[in-house]
């Protein structure tokens, strides 16, 4: 009888079918643990923090580089297929024209290109302690993120000197609402594509030589040099630039940033590109991760 | 409630764990066209490392690190894994890390676990000490409110107070670990692994470690230990688990599974009897029979027993013939040498015929370590014959009640007598 007596927490506790840990040989795929991720919501933010503070600490101008980067890469674009071989759109400053495309552009790379290196970078980690494995991953896009926001306000900077300078009357419309989504988009997208190359560089590691490229072609078949609008319906670049998922995404960014026409419908297609791709890429990261610590 | 009514902390039910030789090597992806354009011409696979101690033949065979793992560890208690490198230690502990998952098998535990393999883990150069505190408490899964509740605890356990708020790539290695040993002292988890690697450190920090252990068996904590030490297993482990080849090869009770472990493995001979062709000796007299044992009859030769050898010899003269014994360590120097004659004043009278001399060490003598014995027979002055390291045994000094596991210096651990004026 006074066995029974026990404080309900306890009971819980010593339920002898409750077990806080179960580890099997295999868990199906598709059980991600989110809730594991959340109570590991603590170790996201630091790993978000240090990545941030690290790269600020190692370098001399710091924080400005983060700025710099876009801005640099952006006036030379303005300068190379702006000005001289003339492909932005007439009558939007060069500099913003091709500063809308970048941001964006360079949020995707640098989501892949550090997700993709993900297990290697913490390969240390990874042999010395359990947390779930998707932290890493999910840390460098959002530290990534958070450099995205800083330079899209590097943007808006740029465009209200133009507006109060009266060089250009820039007036967002409606549409600057889409940027959430296009950024929710773009996330999914580097995400599933930067799983899949982090899962496959545990087996072959030179691939992840060849994302740096592979990413640089693909911005060249993306309109962030030029708008779609100046691509003929007929050419094959148009339909090369038609199957890239990316296109209706920097199209939606200098949309949403410059009011220039945009057909929003095409985003279904980047959805649905994005959806397979980030499911395919939790699917085999999971795989990958599972054997990772037996393979380094 | 007794120990066994404690409710089941940690439940391993026929774990195990394969690897497959040979095929983790490739990571280039032109390693693998070699070796498949290889294996068509049937040249032997360019990218087998040379002299890798794999066999060509068992490339993609299995080995088994761990199979049917089996054991229970009940709440508040300590429980010590010991085995030989390569007996699975290392791989039992990766799976209740859950750093790697088993091949078959279950492991479920209750509460939080937290499991040390390393101190510092996740360390990032850049950051300070106390940004390094909060990363590194969150890798070993604390909260953000526990790091803040507990930073003025860890910044004075670390030592540390002046520099908290300096990168840590400007530390020496020995703040580092004691930084992340502060981290790790302040986890509060309901099951604690930890890895021997704890206990590399200086004679200081081991001392800190063992020390913090035993306040977390005190209170109440589940603790699995790995460890080489026997005297910090004897000291801290009520129950230890022995593997081998991967398999739990014993299990139960400290005591009762260090004796048959040190006793399996220790390559001692305790005991040595000749025929009577080949029994060395000489004209004056040879040897039959040397037994090395602990007077209390036990399995161990412990510090705290007195050491019985006893020696069967025939004596061939009617002259006085002295049994001598020399006490080697494992660096084979000889530590002393003890004669009969001093010992026993009417051995010069003992007559031809076979006789028994019985020696006894102290108890409270040597330091723990591994003795051998060379006895030989002294007549005229000088040895007669000598048989070298005849037989040998390993001294084990009791459980400490200190924090210290470390090996002490010297040969000899004597109790001497001491006193206060």
């Amino acid at each position: 009888m006074i066995q029974q007596v026990t404080v309900p927490e306890k009971k819980q506790f010593l339920d002898e079918q409750h077990w806080d840990v179960v580890i099997a040989p295999s868990s199906p795929w598709w059980k991600l643990n989110l809730g594991e991720i959340w109570r590991y919501r603590d170790l996201l933010r630091e790993l978000v923090v240090r990545d941030l503070t690290a790269i600020y600490k190692q370098t001399i101008l710091g924080p400005i580089w983060v700025l710099v980067q876009p801005l640099i890469t952006s006036i030379m674009f303005a300068v190379i297929f702006g000005m001289m071989a003339r492909m932005s759109l007439p009558g939007i400053p060069a500099l913003l024209f091709y500063m809308s495309a970048i941001v964006p552009w360079s949020f995707f790379a640098g989501v892949i290109n550090k997700t993709s290196a993900t297990l290697a970078a913490n390969a240390n980690l990874m042999t010395k302690v359990y947390f779930p494995r998707l932290i890493p991953p999910l840390s460098s896009m959002f530290s990534t993120s958070f450099t995205f926001l800083v330079q899209l306000t590097l943007f808006f900077v740029f465009a209200l000197v133009y507006l109060l300078s009266g060089s250009y009357a820039w007036a967002p419309g409606a549409a600057l609402l889409m940027l959430p989504l296009l950024l929710l988009l773009e996330m999914m997208l580097a995400l599933g594509v930067g799983l899949i190359v982090a899962a496959m560089t545990t087996r072959y590691k030179d691939l992840g030589f060849l994302i740096g490229f592979a990413v640089q072609l693909l911005m060249y078949m993306s309109p962030v040099i030029f708008p779609l609008s100046r691509v003929d319906v007929d050419s094959p670049v148009r339909s090369v630039l038609e199957v890239n998922p990316m296109t209706p995404i920097i199209e939606g960014f200098r949309g949403a940033l410059l009011n220039t026409p945009m057909d929003w419908s095409t985003l279904w297609y980047s959805f649905a590109f994005a959806a397979v791709a980030l499911i395919t890429g939790l699917a085999l990261f999971q795989r990958a991760q599972r054997s990772y610590a037996d393979v380094v | 409630m007794s120990a066994d009514e404690q409710p089941l902390m940690v439940q391993v039910q026929g774990l195990g764990k394969r690897y497959r030789l040979g095929t983790t090597n490739r990571q280039q992806l032109t390693d693998d066209v070699k070796a498949w354009t290889a294996k068509l011409l049937g040249r032997p696979d360019p990218t087998i490392p040379v002299g890798a101690e794999v066999d060509p033949q068992r490339i993609g065979e299995d080995f088994w690190a761990l199979r049917d793992v089996s054991f229970e560890v009940r709440r508040g208690e300590v429980v010590g894994i010991i085995g030989h490198n390569g007996a699975g230690k290392s791989t039992l502990l990766k799976l209740l890390s859950r750093i790697t998952l088993p091949t078959e098998g279950t492991i479920r535990m209750r509460g939080k676990v937290s499991s040390l393999l390393e101190v510092g883990t996740g360390f990032h150069q850049e950051l300070t000490g106390r940004e390094n505190i909060y990363l590194n408490g969150a890798i070993l899964g604390m909260r953000k409110a526990e790091v803040n509740a507990k930073i003025d605890e860890i910044i004075a356990f670390s030592g540390i107070t002046h520099h908290i708020d300096t990168p840590v790539k400007r530390y020496s290695s020995g703040m580092r670990v004691r930084l992340g040993f502060a981290v790790a002292a302040h986890l509060e988890p309901e099951i604690l692994i930890v890895d021997e690697v704890l206990s590399v450190g200086d004679a200081d920090f081991q001392r800190k470690s063992m020390g913090k252990m035993k306040d977390s068996a005190k209170s109440g904590r589940t603790v699995l230990f790995v460890s080489h030490n026997m005297t910090a297993m004897r000291s801290l482990c009520q129950r230890v688990i022995w593997m081998e080849h991967g398999r739990v090869r014993m299990q139960g009770p400290t005591e009762e599974v260090v004796a048959a472990y040190l006793g399996s493995y220790s390559s001692s001979t305790t005991e040595k009897i000749w025929n009577d062709q080949d029994a060395p000796g000489t004209e004056v007299g040879r040897l039959r029979q040397v037994r090395v044992a602990p007077a209390s009859g036990g399995e161990l030769f412990l510090w705290e027993d007195v050491i019985d050898v006893e020696i069967s010899f025939e004596k061939y003269v009617d002259e006085p013939v002295y049994v001598v014994i020399q006490v080697s360590n494992s660096d084979n120097m000889v530590i002393f040498t003890t004669n009969i004659r001093e010992a026993v004043p009417g051995v010069d009278k003992l007559k031809p015929g076979s006789h028994v001399a019985v020696c006894h060490f102290p108890s409270h003598l040597f330091n723990a370590g591994d003795l051998s014995l060379s006895i030989g027979m002294a007549h005229n002055g000088r040895m007669s014959f000598k048989v070298e390291n005849v037989v040998s045994f390993s001294v084990v000094e009791p459980p400490r009640t200190g924090t210290w596991h470390g090996r002490r210096r010297g040969m000899f651990r004597l109790k001497l007598p001491w006193e206060i004026r």
